[in-house]
């Protein structure tokens, strides 16, 4: 291999088409080994300390924000199933307090309606009562006055009869009160005055 | 056999006038900018790309990042998509979620520097698969060298890191022979397959856009009537292959990325 090798080099070299300087294609020219290392060495200082630092820093940030991302969305989910939970509590015990209040509602309607016509009747009744009495009072007052007005006109028409003022006279006596009382007492019957027919009619 | 291809090609070269087709060689991929073309110590092109790809991610990691906020920006979510790639589907769920963190840096240095350089080997004015030249991706392998048996040797210590390599529950005649293959994967095949792998596909494709358009070049310019028509599927090759190249490109980055996963995480395993 090294012989062939050495065989070749000698035979490119005699004849001008290469020189010791650039050497087998497999066998590496110092030059450029150095570069490579040097090249290498640059590159991966500045990855090292630069970009993957960078990079990795990135990624850590995303795989959290993804998950802190998906909790918040967990959490708040959970809240808003409470929430709902709550509303939904709420409501029920809000329609059992609207359906208890109709219940006290309807009931005090009917005690109000029953206890307003019970003061509507006793207020009749006192009403009718207070008439009764007005009325009896009148009646009483009315048949005082007459009587008065009786008596007046009986001696007027006695005295008529007379021929004389019988006035003082039956005021002196009380005849006709005494008359009247014993009338309405039933001691005195009426008697017919004049023909049958007319006294009758009268 | 390579010598044989060498050979003829350097003959082909060598006995060609100007009129005649130059096959492109290694050779192509020495490019000096300062010191002179027979300096081995010459500033190349490829360096200065490396140093500029370092420039450019730095700049657009740092701009994108500087305020990074739980809710990215356009350029933060693009960023954190690679990255978001580099840290759960290769860091997280190769080397485990307890210890995977602090290797992070490492992994996505690793992944964006050899994916953007990977992707210049395609992209105009550059085109220059800066891990063609095969000291960078030889640094980048013994930086991971180091890294994963550092962290062997921290977890198990000197002999505990030496027994971890070999699988338990094995009859003890074999041991010896197991502990050599084991050994021998640990500080040679890994590194090596590593280093050469991305390399290689990375060399071996610009080699064969290099051919595909060099030679529709020339077959448009310099051939036949006939042979101007070949080159048209000369160029459409060289298309395909594009294309082809930007699966490969991501793809090696993501295996460099993804195997030294695999190695840290096989050292810090418990049991091999």
């Amino acid at each position: 291999m090294q012989l062939m090798a050495t065989t070749v080099i000698g035979r490119l070299v005699s004849e001008g088409e290469t020189t010791p300087a650039q050497g087998l294609p497999i066998l590496p020219n110092i030059g450029e080994l150095i570069v490579g290392f040097i090249a290498f060495a640059i590159l991966f200082v500045i990855v090292w300390k630069k970009v993957v630092p960078n990079l990795e820093k990135a990624f850590a940030e995303r795989a959290a924000a993804i998950e802190g991302g998906i909790r918040n969305a967990e959490e708040a989910q959970a809240q808003a199933a409470a929430a709902l939970e709550q509303y939904q509590a709420q409501l029920r015990e809000a329609r059992t307090e609207a359906a208890k209040i109709r219940d006290e509602a309807k009931e005090q309607g009917s005690a109000i309606i029953a206890e307003m016509r019970e003061q509507a009747q006793a207020e009749a009744n006192r009403i009718t009562e207070t008439a009764h009495k007005q009325i009896d009072a009148e009646r009483r007052q009315a048949v005082v006055s007459l009587r008065g007005e009786v008596g007046r006109l009986s001696t007027d028409l006695a005295s008529r009869i007379v021929g004389e003022s019988l006035h003082d006279e039956v005021r002196q006596k009380g005849l006709v009160e005494r008359f009247l009382a014993e009338l309405e007492s039933g001691a005195i019957r009426p008697e017919k005055v004049g023909t049958d027919s007319a006294g009758a009619g009268a | 056999m390579s010598s044989d291809v060498l050979t003829a090609l350097g003959a082909l070269a060598a006995s060609g006038s100007g009129d005649s087709y130059e096959t492109p060689t290694p050779a192509e991929f020495w490019w000096p900018l300062w010191g002179g073309y027979d300096n081995p110590w010459a500033f190349t092109r490829p360096s200065l790309v490396l140093l500029l790809s370092v420039g450019l991610i730095a700049w657009w990691l740092v701009a994108s990042t500087r305020k990074a906020a739980v809710v990215p920006s356009k350029g933060q979510w693009i960023t954190e998509q690679v990255y978001g790639l580099v840290r759960n589907s290769i860091a997280k769920d190769v080397i485990g979620s307890h210890d995977f963190l602090k290797f992070v840096p490492l992994l996505f240095t690793m992944f964006t520097l050899i994916l953007v350089n990977n992707l210049f080997g395609i992209i105009p004015p550059i085109q220059y698969p800066t891990m063609s030249r095969i000291g960078f991706p030889m640094a980048l392998t013994l930086i991971v060298y180091v890294v994963y048996h550092v962290v062997g040797f921290r977890k198990h210590g000197f002999a505990g890191y030496l027994k971890s390599m070999i699988p338990g529950g094995l009859p003890k005649a074999v041991l010896p022979f197991i502990f050599v293959l084991e050994f021998i994967t640990y500080y040679v095949t890994r590194p090596l397959s590593l280093c050469l792998r991305l390399f290689g596909n990375m060399f071996a494709g610009h080699l064969l856009l290099l051919l595909f358009i060099t030679a529709g070049d020339y077959m448009l310019l310099h051939g036949s009537i006939g042979m101007k028509l070949v080159s048209v599927g000369s160029y459409a090759m060289a298309f395909v292959m594009t294309a082809f190249e930007i699966l490969v490109e991501f793809l090696q980055a993501y295996i460099f990325t993804l195997l030294t996963a695999t190695y840290i995480a096989s050292s810090l395993a418990d049991e091999h």
